[in-house]
């Protein structure tokens, strides 16, 4: 099933498949290999924080308890639908709190630069909140932005947004990652 | 559906329901009345025994502490986590909440997350078998280890059997008979409780326990464990937001479930960052080895 897992393909720092990759502790040469493995660990880090708020937090605060477009219950909502709900839900906090525990490690290995890291929140805030509009509005059906008004110019500018985000995300994370070539 | 639906006004409405089972449409004037009869005379004694084992609990945690002064120190976090774990748990056993939640699902719900969600996880957190173990002479020591390798220890503590007994049990409570004869019957409460609290513990502590485990899963199987877990209690609580149990008026089930979704979140991100806690200390890089085990026991 699709989840806010990264997309290898979307950007450039590819992120490391996971964080066990042992540390080659005591390896002459490895200073590259490591400032690169640190970059991309950060920018993991940035891009599931970035998914994690966006699926957790932003939908709760703006949406639900701020406007108020969104329920805590919508009606129509099949058994499928709340299923999968149930697992974004979980994965939304499992992965804040992965993206907070990876910018820790990456903290204590060195260093972390925050325009980088602060790129690849914003891309990974925007990919969710395209995915949330592509999978979850449209294929899924498990809520709509608002309901009982005209959706299209809503899921306009809510999928404009997200891929407006993503763009402002991808640059600034790729400025960002000279910053580890150059130290 | 009001986003709002009033936790708090249904929450201070609590004694009003007190008392008074066949309010609001419950449709079971009569057997409430049995019903009162029966949890009458077997009440106290679950009261009491709730009481007497949060005591003697108390009792040998202290005697622990005392016994092994002199050895590696505790954390002087833990034994006020342990305490204010067996202050949740007896709250909701025991006193107005418990009392309340015969009337109100949100108050009965108020009791769930005290006695199976906060209460097991301040008492994971305050170590008690590594006390235990530090506070005994080694044979007994060694004896307490052995009953910690039994089999059927081993096989619970799993934490997908944990999970399964937790959530399983939540589900079948909420959507079977088993609902009913939780209030009908002392024994039935009783039951309920005690698997609610042991599961809840047991599962606490298989994901993120400080207490040793001779078998404890790897890191991924407690993450993807948590996360279907998590998913389920969330669904379950969204469905009785819709599907109340037999003899709970919609508001009040509506006001429990999303106390069970929200509460159950606070608890539940605390599981996930202990578990990636105890995960960042273990992987500490060599260099910094010292400053990882700088934290207390």
């Amino acid at each position: 099933m699709a989840h806010p897992e990264p997309r290898p393909t979307a950007h450039p720092a590819r992120p490391a498949g996971s964080p066990t990759n042992g540390r080659a502790a005591g390896h002459a040469p490895s200073s590259d290999g490591d400032a690169a493995r640190t970059r991309k660990r950060a920018a993991l880090s940035g891009f599931l924080f970035g998914c994690g708020i966006a699926a957790s937090m932003i939908d709760l605060f703006i949406f639900h308890l701020g406007l108020q477009w969104h329920h805590f219950y919508d009606l129509s909502t099949h058994e499928v639908a709340l299923v999968t709900d149930g697992f974004f839900h979980a994965f939304g906090w499992f992965i804040t709190v992965w993206g907070l525990f990876l910018l820790a490690d990456v903290r204590r290995r060195g260093g972390v630069h925050w325009p980088h890291w602060a790129g690849a929140v914003v891309l990974g805030a925007g990919f969710f909140q395209l995915f949330d509009g592509v999978v979850d509005h449209k294929l899924l059906g498990i809520h709509q932005i608002r309901y009982g008004v005209d959706i299209l110019p809503y899921d306009l500018v809510w999928n404009g947004t997200a891929v407006i985000l993503m763009l402002i995300g991808f640059l600034v994370l790729r400025r960002g990652a000279r910053a580890y070539r150059d130290a | 559906m009001p986003v709002g639906t009033p936790l708090l006004p249904a929450l201070l409405a609590l004694p009003a329901h007190e008392g008074h089972s066949g309010h609001g449409g419950h449709g079971r004037h009569g057997g409430a009345e049995h019903a009162n009869h029966a949890m009458a005379a077997g009440w106290p004694v679950f009261e009491g025994l709730v009481v007497l084992l949060l005591v003697l609990a108390a009792a040998a945690y202290g005697w622990s502490l005392w016994a092994g002064r002199g050895r590696r120190r505790v954390g002087p976090w833990r034994p006020v986590s342990f305490s204010a774990g067996l202050l949740c748990t007896g709250a909701g056993l025991v006193g107005p909440v418990a009392q309340a939640g015969h009337g109100s699902f949100t108050a009965h719900m108020v009791g769930h997350l005290l006695v199976g969600m906060i209460g097991p996880l301040l008492l994971v957190l305050g170590a008690p078998v590594r006390v235990l173990l530090r506070g005994l002479p080694t044979t007994a020591a060694r004896r307490v280890t052995r009953v910690l390798r039994f089999p059927f220890i081993r096989f619970v503590t799993n934490p997908a059997v944990a999970a399964v007994l937790n959530a399983g049990g939540l589900w079948l409570l909420y959507t079977t008979g088993l609902f009913h004869w939780m209030h009908a019957s002392a024994l039935g409460h009783a039951v309920v409780h005690t698997h609610i609290f042991l599961a809840g513990y047991v599962f606490t502590a298989s994901i993120a326990g400080p207490d040793p485990d001779p078998h404890r899963s790897s890191f991924r199987v407690r993450a993807a464990v948590l996360v279907v877990f998590i998913a389920a209690h969330s669904v379950l609580a969204k469905w009785l937001y819709v599907h109340p149990p037999a003899g709970v008026a919609a508001a009040d089930a509506q006001a429990g479930a999303q106390l069970m979704y929200f509460g159950g979140d606070v608890v539940d991100v605390a599981l996930i960052v202990l578990l990636f806690l105890g995960r960042y200390r273990a992987t500490a890089p060599r260099a910094h080895g010292a400053v990882a085990s700088r934290a207390p026991a």
